[in-house]
């Protein structure tokens, strides 16, 4: 119990760490997911291949094995080094953006044909079609699965944590090496994830809310 | 495919354009290809001699008893966490507030600490109460991969079962209490064969996943394959670098053909459903996301709608839905 009080900077550290670990993270892994959802769509087959690879590679390998590529492998080919918060943002990123990558997708396809067909033939080229009628609302009917993804990185950010980025797990290692009670501090921490993960699933309960139309 | 609802068939002048892009696209990819392979080799990376590392008998047993490490966690885990589901999911439709309670409890818990806290936890417990706990001998770590992994995703297979449970149509049920059945009958003979069934490709995608998670008992330094890889790059010298981009690539390669083999079995057998003509609906296969993935049972339109659109859809002709 006073393990929370007497190390409280420790604590508060950890999840700001966390918080800010997964903030950043989500919006990097946003942002390239939506670009690899429109790479996959688009009339360019190596884009398409480029895409389809990205997520089947990134899918399909474990977490802890990415970390260990851009600890080891990567800075044998780019020369400048990240500090190793910088990494974590890159792995955690890559790796979320194949799944909201496929979760965009599959938003794609639940506009309704008609919608498309209209913006042609209202003459929009590509673009304006995905960025102006598509996207829009495929982002609507992907929240509830991106809520899903968000909070996965959550929990996945522990594991950079083990890679001696600051955050909750961090702390929580330092101070059960030190020999404090693991049943405090696995419930104290675990708190702190269930208030970060309610967040998510709340703030994505309320863009729902906001952004409902009837279709 | 929704791609050809975005463009039209392109004309002469858009063809001539996509090939530009196509070509630009190549070009783009296989540069930075090229460029990272010319890197690696400007290291050494590809000397023969590094390479060589792998035809050492003990090099190669050490990745063999890596993958068998690994495929043995793999499966205590997956087959505890399958019955733990089976089990948290009946808990969880029980009749008795208690056993309910307790059940969603424990899945809601289990579910939103990291995974990789709960095995650290464990390993930590486990470790500190070595003797009390009557624990004899070095599989602390194999205990608390296993257990962490089952108890985690057994929270979650509980989850994808109770998407199955609501997939079954509500008449079923109200028949089988009408010719008599127990509780216990409807539970074993109707509801969890069909939710078995219909959720089986999203079932075998969260098996990739505690796949996937083994390799988190690299960081409480259990050696599974990730482990192994590490120990091996770590210890070989070879042309005064150590070996972690030829492991890593050798590894990598291993998780991505067993995931991916994985994978394939949840496609073939939800293409399988798909063309069984029971009536019985296949619910899209969720994304074999990290965590609970498109499964949140906060969200009322998460898996049980789905499943439940694709009971609707069952009596539809197959090709229809997809």
């Amino acid at each position: 119990m006073n393990v929370l009080l007497d190390h409280f900077a420790e604590f508060r550290e950890g999840f700001i760490g966390t918080v800010w670990l997964t903030v950043a993270s989500s919006v990097l892994a946003l942002i390239l997911g939506v670009v690899l959802a429109g790479f996959r769509v688009s009339p360019v087959p190596p884009l398409r291949f480029f895409g389809a690879a990205w997520v089947t590679l990134f899918r399909n390998t474990p977490l802890t094995l990415l970390f260990l590529t851009i600890w080891f492998a990567v800075p044998q080919v780019f020369d400048f080094g990240f500090d190793p918060w910088t990494k974590a943002l890159i792995v955690l990123s890559v790796y979320t953006s194949s799944f909201v990558c496929e979760a965009v997708r599959s938003g794609i396809n639940t506009v309704p044909l008609g919608q498309a067909e209209a913006a042609r033939s209202l003459g929009m080229t590509f673009f304006q079609t995905l960025g102006t009628i598509v996207l829009p609302q495929a982002v609507r009917t992907v929240l509830p699965p991106l809520s899903s993804i968000f909070i996965a990185l959550t929990k996945n950010s522990a594991i950079a944590g083990a890679f001696s980025v600051t955050e909750l797990f961090g702390w929580q290692k330092v101070l059960s090496d030190q020999g404090f009670a693991i049943a405090w501090l696995f419930l104290w921490v675990a708190l702190g994830y269930l208030v970060i993960t309610f967040t998510i699933s709340g703030l994505f309960r309320l863009l729902e809310r906001s952004l409902e139309v009837a279709r | 495919m929704s791609s050809s609802v975005l463009y039209d068939a392109p004309g002469p002048k858009a063809r001539m354009r996509n090939r530009i892009y196509s070509v630009i696209g190549t070009v783009a990819i296989i540069g930075l290809i090229t460029f990272v392979i010319m890197r690696l080799a400007d290291r050494g990376h590809f000397a023969s001699e590094v390479w060589n590392t792998f035809n050492y008998a003990n090099v190669r047993i050490a990745i063999r008893d890596g993958i068998f490490t690994t495929l043995k966690v793999f499966a205590l885990a997956g087959a505890l966490s399958l019955v733990l589901g089976a089990l948290l999911a009946v808990a969880r439709a029980s009749d008795h507030r208690a056993i309910r309670w307790l059940a969603t409890g424990f899945i809601e818990l289990f579910r939103a600490i990291p995974l990789l806290i709960t095995i650290y936890a464990l390993w930590v417990l486990f470790l500190t109460y070595k003797s009390d706990l009557g624990f004899v001998g070095e599989n602390n770590g194999f205990w608390a991969l296993v257990i962490g992994l089952a108890v985690y995703n057994g929270a979650v297979q509980a989850e994808v079962l109770r998407a199955g449970f609501n997939a079954v149509p509500r008449g079923q049920v109200e028949a089988a209490y009408a010719l008599g059945l127990r509780k216990s009958q409807v539970m074993t003979m109707l509801l969890l064969p069909q939710a078995v069934r219909s959720m089986l490709p999203t079932i075998i995608s969260q098996l990739v996943v505690t796949l996937k998670d083994t390799s988190l008992g690299y960081i409480i330094t259990y050696a599974e394959l990730l482990y192994a890889a590490r120990q091996l790059a770590n210890t070989t010298l070879v042309n005064g670098q150590y070996i972690y981009v030829p492991v890593i690539m050798v590894v990598g390669t291993i998780y991505v053909a067993m995931c991916m083999a994985l994978s394939g079995l949840a496609t073939w057998v939800e293409k399988r459903g798909r063309r069984a003509k029971t009536g019985i609906a296949v619910a899209a296969a969720a994304e074999p996301a990290e965590a609970p993935g498109a499964l949140d049972p906060s969200d009322p339109k998460g898996p049980t709608a789905e499943a439940e659109q694709a009971a609707a859809k069952a009596d539809e002709p197959p090709g229809k839905s997809g």
